[in-house]
């Protein structure tokens, strides 16, 4: 499993936005740490936009905002408004079709396909921040 | 929220130490601003414990808290920590439990810090009772020398699921497994 850049890019835009929530930043601000297109980033936030996690804000100072609650949204809740539930995980071809030995391999499948949305669907948003910021001290520790 | 965790597998050979019998922690405003008190669990606790645990399981078992209440300081082969949250103000009113134990060299660990059981009166969630019991129970096995505390989820249990993960508690190094026996 892979995850898609926009993907990586919402996750990113969203921990940036809930890292100061009274501050609204723009597609420019985020793309450049990031080293991405605005366009490209601009798809993104408007699909986190209609999801009802970030709202834009119009006018001087304006930008995006978060207006989700930040202990309750995961990261499978933003990962799968870009990815579709089936590339997840690893996936086996048709071949073998319904012989014992496919539905062996798809058991194994299955699992791993499982751990993943678990371990997706428990971190909250605010767990990654708290996570970045212990990375951050370490790093600046080390 | 919160919470209920699994048993911790297995055996130990952790050496006996006493329990604590006061209070481990003193009274402390939580995350949501409740004043807290988190002491040594006392006989007179289990009703309240069988009650919570039930409340969250749909299960009563008054025999397994009591004993596991006994066991405390009585094994050589596992320290169990057993402590209750209370208002600061009101001692004898029990709004959530955690039980630990200290179990070593079980599939191979170093001594650490199990945490057994953690549950919220449902009354009393959203106050920061769970993040205090888990403090303090944390505070009890670091006093012991264990530098690392583990527990068990249910893979479908999300909420708890996410309590222990915004506690910074990450996936551990060994997967449980298991087998139907037929």
């Amino acid at each position: 499993m892979k995850l898609q850049v926009a993907s990586q890019l919402a996750i990113y835009s969203v921990l940036e936005l809930i890292a100061e929530p009274n501050r609204q930043l723009t597609v420019a601000d985020i793309a450049e740490k990031y080293a991405v297109s605005t366009n490209h980033l601009a798809k993104v936030m408007n699909v986190l936009g209609r999801a009802g996690i970030v709202r834009s804000v119009r006018g001087v100072g304006g930008g995006f905002q978060f207006c989700g609650n930040a202990r309750r949204t995961t990261l499978l809740d933003i990962i799968e408004l870009f990815e579709p539930r089936a590339s997840l995980a690893l996936q086996a071809s048709d071949l073998g079709g319904r012989t014992a030995e496919a539905g062996a391999l798809g058991i194994v499948l299955q699992e791993i396909d499982d751990t993943i949305r678990t371990t997706l669907g428990c971190i909250t948003l605010a767990t990654l921040r708290d996570l970045a910021v212990r990375e951050r001290s370490k790093s600046r520790a080390a | 929220m919160k919470d209920r965790v699994k048993r911790a597998p297995a055996q130990a050979r952790e050496r006996a130490r006493p329990s604590p019998k006061e209070a481990v922690a003193e009274p402390q405003a939580s995350e949501a601003g409740t004043r807290l008190s988190v002491r040594a669990a006392r006989p007179a606790d289990i009703e309240a414990v069988t009650a919570i645990d039930a409340a969250a399981t749909g299960l009563p078992k008054p025999a397994h808290w009591l004993e596991l209440y006994q066991r405390q300081g009585a094994s050589v082969a596992a320290r169990v920590i057993f402590l209750v949250a209370t208002p600061a103000e009101q001692s004898d009113r029990v709004l959530g439990f955690i039980v630990g134990e200290i179990r070593a060299w079980e599939f191979g660990s170093a001594p650490c810090g199990w945490v057994y059981a953690l549950s919220v009166d449902p009354g009393a969630r959203l106050r920061g009772v769970a993040e205090t019991l888990l403090a303090a129970i944390a505070a009890e096995f670091r006093k012991a020398g264990m530098t690392k505390m583990r527990t068990m989820v249910a893979r479908d249990d999300r909420l708890p699921m996410m309590f222990f993960r915004s506690e910074g508690m990450m996936a551990g190094p060994y997967i449980q497994l298991e087998k139907d026996l037929e």
